[in-house]
């Protein structure tokens, strides 16, 4: 396990270290925006990643719902909490990059106002597990995860179905991605991938320890009395 | 500013948020090693 934990840490550390090196050097400079567009490599892929991760935890949610076991509780937490963090990620880089391309940092445009909606969304979902105290709490969450996910396709969406400031998609169908500026920006996917797993799987451990410490916290305090 | 600007400030910004992040589990780490220590105890 210790083992595992170590390769993935070398692995993602040379990964983001190459993809760094593909989004800032190697990539095509974009025509028209020039070398701002190297946002896109860390902006996209960090949605992609946070869209994953929260259909992760909603995925986990429905199996906790099912089953009440702290495993999927615990798969669920943690995809939520590295789910916001990427999902800050993409919030900050889309105005920094918005601001000299359309010249505005913000616009409540149908994108970016479901984006942060999203990103409230799971934010009261972690506040609602860190400050209730209540026994259901895990079940609370649950739900509003699942009502949660249903955010996701929305905001991915959106840009498909509706005319909005938001870029339309440039890869997959449609799209008229630079093939090299593609293989880049799989690349760092890829890269952020590894970051995310690499967080989640610390989290999880560190969830575990927490439960266990707690666990043995309370049997220690029914003991004490009959010391 | 220059556009190269928006650019670094981006990727330090995302730099900083998982920075961040990973500064919280590490304290987050530590907190429990204590506590671990003292249920030893």
């Amino acid at each position: 396990m210790k083992r595992g934990f170590t390769i993935l840490a070398i692995v993602t550390g040379l990964l983001l270290s190459f993809a760094l090196y593909e989004a800032l050097i190697a990539a095509p400079t974009e025509r028209t925006m020039g070398d701002v567009q190297r946002i896109f490599y860390y902006h996209v892929p960090s949605a992609w990643t946070a869209f994953l991760l929260f259909l992760i935890n909603f995925v986990a949610s429905v199996v906790y719902l099912i089953r009440r076991d702290s495993k999927s509780d615990i798969i669920a937490l943690v995809s939520a909490e590295v789910g916001v963090v990427f999902c800050t990620v993409v919030l900050v880089t889309g105005p920094i990059w918005a601001r000299p391309v359309w010249g505005i940092w913000w616009t409540w445009d149908l994108r970016l106002t479901l984006t942060l909606v999203l990103w409230l969304i799971y934010v009261s979902y972690l506040v609602l597990r860190r400050f209730s105290t209540s026994s259901q709490t895990a079940k609370l969450a649950a739900v509003l995860a699942v009502f949660g996910a249903l955010d996701v396709p929305l905001v991915y969406f959106s840009i498909w179905f509706f005319r909005t400031q938001h870029p339309s998609p440039v890869i997959g169908n449609g799209g008229s991605l630079d093939p090299r500026m593609a293989q880049v920006l799989l690349i760092n996917w890829a890269a952020f991938l590894c970051l995310a797993w690499l967080m989640s799987w610390t989290r999880f451990r560190l969830e575990v320890l927490k439960r266990e410490v707690e666990e043995a916290q309370s049997l220690q305090s029914l003991l004490e009395p009959s010391r | 500013m220059n556009s190269l600007h928006y650019l670094y400030a981006a990727y330090i910004a995302t730099w900083a948020i998982h920075g961040g992040y990973l500064v919280i589990l590490v304290r987050k780490y530590s907190k429990i090693q204590r506590e671990m220590k003292k249920l030893g105890k």
